[in-house]
């Protein structure tokens, strides 16, 4: 990478993110692979939260908080309106949670899918609602403690496997990203920036007080869930045309299953169910892949 | 230029002249045809805009949300459940200061099923920070919508024009459709400080504290009040320019009246029937329209209602548990203006039930006679 171009910072230090937290460096990296021409619409999150009070704001960018569910569709008015007004270049980035994503905003990222608004969604998938203590999301795995999934009563059921929804609205761009391979990231992101249309950017972020583990780890974790295939690098060009980025050779889910405190209470033969799950839906992906 | 329109029709055309930006809508029942028109005018290339397909009412108002964020004049038209779905919004549109200007054709809120038209979905939205204008003719609708881009680009507020379901949505009028040189004249392109700008980065709508957060609260409500002081002026300058005018509160034939109705909407114009019948018999009846609801007029309604015995507020709508919402809000008013009215509340016309002259001449005769007096409203049309 051109380490000239790195050296400009769009996000401050000083935010009140938590020690460890991997969605304030996605951001960072977003903007810093976007540049000056953007507009960011983000949701009620930790995105927004961490932003800061007024009259402090860690963004250098134009920032618009929205309603929680309407993160698409905010942002596809944005980019309406300021071609109305003349302004045809800026690039408008919606940022939010796997809630805002998978849930709460899912109606609305549906329907900016369909009409394939010009817009780069990326959501920040820290797999809970972690803004108001560790609630379960559609985007946590089964199995993961949170507190309203204590040990007593697990999530039964898998993620939300919003990369195939988003793919089967045949938009032009998708890809998932890890803080582990940032110049991946940031070719993805500058890849979608000059893409016309709905543009999905799926990182995964650990979170340490959610994820349970030391603040010191986000990277690691991030690179374990890719190596381990939890969360696979991948694009989609046209909703169908997958390809799966150059992956480091496979370890087991075990090593990234037992960093984390959330998965503390498994038992070796829930940590195999995980291990066979993900073996799957590998298959499925280098199916897709295949074509 | 006259011509036939509906309500529905004359809105749109308001929109067009107005050189809308930015329009998002989802289809309701009676509403779908202002969509259907603006749809078509942007189809057509007869209006320079970009008309949104949104899922949803909730994405509606999300999408003029981000375009008026970024500077662009920005409409919608909804009823009825597209109005309640859109509640969260309405807070967020007006808390960030946005000039999105809202036609609601008023319909009734299920359960059970009703497309007839009253005012409970929009007056349950009376706290949401949006001025609320009700109209009684399908002129007043397209003067409307034009009067509010400019007031609301003014105070930095939404505003919200509602429209009776069908009787006034779906119903011909001969409309006055002024020229577009009259509208550029009256109503310039929107010009803004604060917006979503690469060259001028600002967040918007972050963390405040408890006083910032009282701070803008305050400023809204001042925004509020200086709208009757800005409306006012404009309605002046609207008449110089199309000659036609309005008011906040319109009085008819109310100076020597010892029954005054209180109208809000199309009731208006049936009332308006009934007064002049019932004058033409020696009776001293007049009425008072009212057409602010948000900010509330007080002063106009305090100057109109001064020295009469008796008023009776037709309300379209009932706040449950309470009475009708008009009444309440007019009895605020006169409070601790002496002498004041018997204050008569009447519940007229829910879920589109016909008020007709003669229901009025007999609610007039049991209020003379004194069967009907201030208390629990009195439910018009359906007393069994």
């Amino acid at each position: 990478m051109n380490a000239a171009k790195l050296e400009e910072e769009f996000l401050s230090s000083g935010h009140f993110a938590c020690p460890g937290c991997g969605e304030t460096l996605a951001f960072r990296h977003v903007l810093k692979a976007l540049g000056r021409r953007v507009a960011v619409i983000t949701t009620a999150g930790c995105g927004s939260v961490v932003d800061g009070y007024w009259p402090l704001s860690a963004s250098k960018v134009p920032f618009f908080h929205c309603s929680f569910g309407t993160a698409a569709a905010t942002a596809a008015g944005l980019k309406a309106g300021l071609e109305m007004i003349g302004d045809r270049t800026t690039t408008v980035l919606a940022w939010a949670g796997d809630g805002g994503t998978f849930d709460i905003g899912f109606q609305s990222l549906s329907g900016a899918a369909e009409r394939n608004e010009d817009i780069l969604y990326c959501c920040y998938d820290n797999e809970a609602y972690m803004n108001t203590g560790v609630q379960r999301s559609s985007a946590t795995p089964k199995g993961s403690w949170t507190t309203t999934t204590p040990v007593q009563s697990q999530k039964e059921e898998p993620k939300k496997d919003i990369d195939a929804i988003l793919a089967a609205h045949r938009i032009p761009y998708l890809a998932t990203a890890s803080l582990a391979f940032p110049e991946d990231l940031a070719r993805k992101v500058k890849k979608a920036r000059k893409i016309k249309g709905t543009r999905f950017i799926h990182i995964l972020i650990p979170c340490p007080p959610g994820w349970r583990f030391q603040s010191d780890l986000t990277i690691r974790l991030s690179r374990l869930a890719v190596e381990t295939r939890a969360f696979p690098l991948f694009e989609v060009d046209g909703g169908t045309r997958y390809q799966l980025n150059p992956m480091p050779k496979k370890i087991p889910v075990k090593e990234y299953v037992r960093l984390q405190g959330r998965f503390s209470h498994l038992s070796e033969k829930q940590i195999e169910a995980i291990q066979k799950e993900i073996d799957t839906k590998w298959e499925e992906l280098l199916d897709r892949a295949r074509g | 230029m006259r011509q036939l329109l509906t309500g529905n029709d004359a809105a749109a055309e308001a929109v067009k002249l107005s050189r809308v930006q930015v329009i998002a809508a989802y289809p309701i029942t009676p509403q779908t045809s202002i969509a259907e028109s603006l749809s078509n005018f942007v189809s057509e290339k007869k209006l320079d805009a970009r008309y949104m397909r949104v899922e949803s009412e909730t994405s509606a108002l999300a999408c003029l949300i981000g375009a008026s964020m970024a500077g662009a004049r920005s409409f919608t038209a909804t009823s009825s459940q597209g109005l309640a779905l859109m509640h969260e919004l309405l807070h967020w549109a007006s808390g960030a200061r946005l000039p999105i200007v809202l036609i609601n054709v008023n319909r009734s809120m299920a359960a059970p099923w009703s497309l007839g038209t009253d005012h409970i979905d929009s007056l349950s939205q009376r706290d949401t920070g949006w001025l609320q204008f009700y109209c009684e003719k399908a002129q007043e609708v397209l003067d409307t919508v034009i009067i509010a881009f400019r007031l609301a680009e003014t105070v930095l507020l939404p505003v919200m024009i509602l429209s009776d379901g069908f009787y006034l949505s779906h119903f011909v009028e001969p409309v006055a459709l002024p020229s577009q040189k009259q509208v550029d004249r009256f109503l310039p392109t929107r010009k803004t400080r604060y917006r979503l700008n690469p060259k001028d980065p600002h967040t918007f709508g972050g963390g405040v504290s408890g006083l910032v957060f009282a701070r803008l609260k305050k400023d809204m409500q001042e925004s509020m009040e200086k709208a009757k002081v800005v409306f006012r002026t404009l309605v002046d300058e609207f008449e110089s320019v199309f000659g036609r005018t309005y008011a906040p509160v319109e009085p008819y034939l109310t100076e020597d009246a010892e029954v005054l109705l209180v109208t809000v909407g199309t009731i208006t114009g049936t009332a308006r029937a009934f007064v002049d019948e019932a004058r033409k018999d020696g009776k001293k009846v007049g009425l008072l329209k009212m057409k602010m609801f948000r900010p509330f007029p007080e002063e106009e309604v305090r100057q109109a209602l001064k020295g009469s015995k008796r008023v009776v507020v037709l309300d379209r709508n009932i706040s449950f548990g309470g009475e009708g919402i008009f009444c309440q809000e007019l009895k605020a008013a006169l409070y601790g203006m002496e002498p004041k009215p018997e204050v008569v509340g009447v519940i007229a016309g829910l879920g589109g039930l016909d008020v007709t002259p003669e229901g009025l001449g007999d609610l007039y005769q049991k209020v003379m006679r004194g069967e009907i007096r201030s208390g629990k409203p009195y439910w018009m049309g359906v007393e069994g």
